[in-house]
């Protein structure tokens, strides 16, 4: 089993969702990033999403569009943010990695080459958000023999007779975009997630986690009760940024303020799985 | 006048250049396509339906022939630029005079067909990008003509150096956001657009300025464009009895380009050239020739030659024309570039600078600095060719949003 299902598996047996959080690779800088990586499961983290920097996030709010162009002025590159992964699965071999970005730059690495790297460097999932399933024959063959599972955004938008097109091309979970809209701008109320989630989960056994617009942790519950897990990005990012010095470099604040904030959300969200059904 | 976007059909003979793209939006199976985020798939999916139900509804041609005709006011003129053609020593220069559109370039021929298309999805609000602010004002003013809401978004520096056209816009009731990211130029106006998109997916439409973009925007877009090509081939046919041996028109994204080269591309005797701008030099660095100095990536919807680097980051470009100061092309292009339908050359800063003058001299009329691309090239080649060569150069644009920046280059206080 995938160490993404099996997490899922191990969480629905504890009644509870699960909290993903994102980081941004190499922002601010590589060592602070990866250090965060590393403490990400200590503080609450079931799942993690790194953040692959690309120039032109087209679907990314400033939180995010921000955290990319600081990681890729730290020297981010595709070999970097693996090389990270790398370290990490040295003393964690758990938690499942979930590399999100755009497609240009894995396009430029070669689909192949990367889907290899990326799971030899303990990467279980991918999500390349300007890749749709229309156009998703690039990738699916050599991550599928890479072990690579595909996670597939659908959104609102998403009508029923294309859920099951996307769905059939989805692997490891499902990731609902909750709002329409751009990352970190606004949230979906509990009563639009309570009607959209069934409609998903009709069309699909993998679990489903919600996101763009999760912030606080009273939504990271409701989401990850309501679905199978929440994704929490700008808010984070956003704490992350305001630590920063005037040079956009780490402050001693850095990573406690943002390990404290996961802790939060992990313990609002594991609040929820206590409640009764 | 002829059916301006008909020519899919008319096209369907074997082997021709005109049947791409595929059902997929793929051009030669590679180039082109749908990369957007799955909140925008739905939308991209009902716009191509929207407009293959408009191109095959005769209603639609009609309503587009009337405001081709009685509001942008074409046929343009083919020109015969007599001291041009002496001065050059060579080549006939014709001149396909699109800076005489209402709206000072070829723009309108586009976003008057999108609009159209709009309306009949029952849109009401419009987002665009702009770089030189000649596809932003097109826009604003079909807002205006129509009554609906329209936003801008422009790179902050294309702000800075196309004043005039930001105060149009103003005046058409437009509003124009300007767009800090990246280097402030037509790609982070791109992105900025795109953004906006996905998040008012229920009630906009975006209207997208050049062939570049996810299907249906290249083919559509080109189609639209493609009423350059028909007339300049009526028009050369009526001015020497015969087809043009030469096509010459600058290239951004390209949508001028394509529209006066699709309907050419099964007419293998005449020669099709792109000119990129290739801003400091080719190899300086500082360049917008995606097709010369780029590699084939995925941006903005479409695989398409990107200048980018060994990482798969895109390269800001670089060109004196705001226009024509974008790392990609339309995904078309690149096709007909690897296929050798049509060639593709640069033309420097400088070049179109002395091509802005000489134009302005020797024929009195002023052109767009992306068109002065092209009339730099044309320098270049007409003198290389026989005189009874047939060489036509589209004007894509007129020059007087450039003064400005002319001037500055000239050492000019206005």
């Amino acid at each position: 089993m995938s160490r993404i299902a099996a997490r899922f598996k191990t969480l629905a047996a504890e009644g509870r969702g699960a909290l993903i959080p994102y980081l941004e690779a190499y922002d601010p800088d590589r060592a602070t990033s990866l250090e965060l990586l590393r403490a990400m499961p200590a503080a609450g983290a079931d799942l993690i999403e790194v953040g692959m920097p690309f120039s032109d996030p087209s679907a990314d709010g400033p939180v995010i569009q921000a955290a990319a162009l600081r990681g890729l002025k730290a020297g981010a590159t595709l070999v970097g943010v693996l090389d990270m992964v790398a370290e990490f699965r040295k003393e964690d071999d758990a938690t499942p990695v979930i590399l999100m970005g755009y497609v240009n730059p894995v396009e430029s690495y070669g689909y192949e080459r990367f889907c290899n790297d990326a799971a030899a460097a303990g990467v279980d999932g991918l999500i390349l958000v300007d890749l749709p399933p229309e156009e998703g024959s690039v990738i699916a063959a050599p991550a599928q023999a890479a072990g690579l599972d595909i996670i597939r955004l659908v959104a609102p938008t998403t009508p029923d007779a294309r859920l099951e097109y996307v769905l059939a091309h989805a692997s490891g979970f499902v990731y609902y975009v909750s709002i329409v809209g751009i990352t970190g701008t606004r949230s979906a109320s509990a009563h639009d997630l309570a009607s959209a989630i069934p409609r998903v989960r009709a069309a699909t056994n993998l679990p489903i986690a919600i996101g763009f617009g999760v912030r606080t942790p009273e939504q990271a519950a409701q989401a990850s009760s309501i679905a199978d897990g929440a994704v929490v990005a700008s808010a984070l990012l956003a704490t992350l940024a305001e630590t920063l010095d005037a040079q956009g470099r780490a402050t001693p604040q850095t990573l406690p303020r943002v390990l404290e904030q996961i802790g939060a959300l992990a313990q609002a969200v594991r609040a929820a799985g206590q409640k009764p059904a | 006048m002829a059916n301006p976007i008909e020519h899919g059909a008319a096209a369907a003979q074997s082997n021709s250049f005109r049947q791409q793209p595929d059902e997929h939006g793929h051009f030669g199976g590679r180039y082109g396509g749908r990369f957007v985020a799955e909140t925008l798939m739905p939308l991209i999916l009902e716009l191509n339906e929207a407009y293959e139900a408009a191109k095959a509804d005769p209603a639609f041609h009609r309503e587009l022939v009337y405001y081709q005709t009685d509001y942008i006011g074409r046929p343009s003129p083919l020109w015969f630029a007599r001291r041009m053609t002496e001065a050059f020593g060579g080549a006939k220069i014709y001149l396909k005079r699109e800076e005489l559109n209402h709206t000072g370039s070829h723009k309108l021929n586009n976003v008057m067909g999108q609009i159209l298309l709009a309306r009949r999805m029952g849109r009401t609000r419009i987002v665009a990008e702009t770089g030189a602010g000649q596809h932003g004002v097109a826009t604003a003013t079909v807002c205006a003509l129509f009554g609906m809401k329209c936003v801008i978004y422009m790179g902050a520096t294309d702000v800075e150096r196309q004043k005039p056209n930001v105060f149009r816009m103003r005046l058409l009731g437009a509003e124009v956001v300007p767009v800090t990211a990246g280097a402030g130029t037509l790609k982070d106006a791109m992105n900025e657009a795109m953004r906006d998109w996905v998040a008012n997916v229920a009630d906009t439409y975006m209207l997208i300025g050049t062939v570049a973009g996810p299907h249906p925007y290249p083919a559509m877009v080109r189609d639209f464009q493609s009423v350059i090509g028909e007339e300049t081939k009526e028009q050369m046919r009526a001015a020497e009895g015969r087809l043009p041996d030469v096509v010459v028109a600058a290239i951004g994204g390209g949508s001028n380009a394509m529209g006066i080269f699709y309907p050419f591309l099964d007419d293998a005797s005449v020669r099709l050239i792109g000119v990129e701008a290739a801003g400091h030099g080719l190899d300086s660095g500082k360049t917008a020739a995606s097709i010369e100095r780029g590699r084939p990536g995925v941006l903005h919807g479409n695989r398409t030659y990107l200048l980018q680097n060994a990482d798969g980051q895109i390269d800001e470009a670089h060109s004196i024309s705001a226009g024509l100061d974008y790392p990609g092309v339309g995904p078309e292009h690149s096709w007909l570039n690897d296929i050798g339908r049509a060639e593709y050359v640069g033309a420097t800063d400088t070049e179109a600078l002395d091509a802005f003058q000489l134009c302005t001299k020797l024929e009195g009329i002023i052109p767009a600095l992306e068109s002065a691309h092209a009339v730099a090239y044309a320098a270049k080649l007409a003198p290389t060719l026989p005189k009874d060569t047939l060489l036509v150069v589209n004007l894509s644009g007129r020059g007087d949003k450039d003064i400005f920046t002319v001037a500055e280059h000239l050492g000019v206080t206005l």
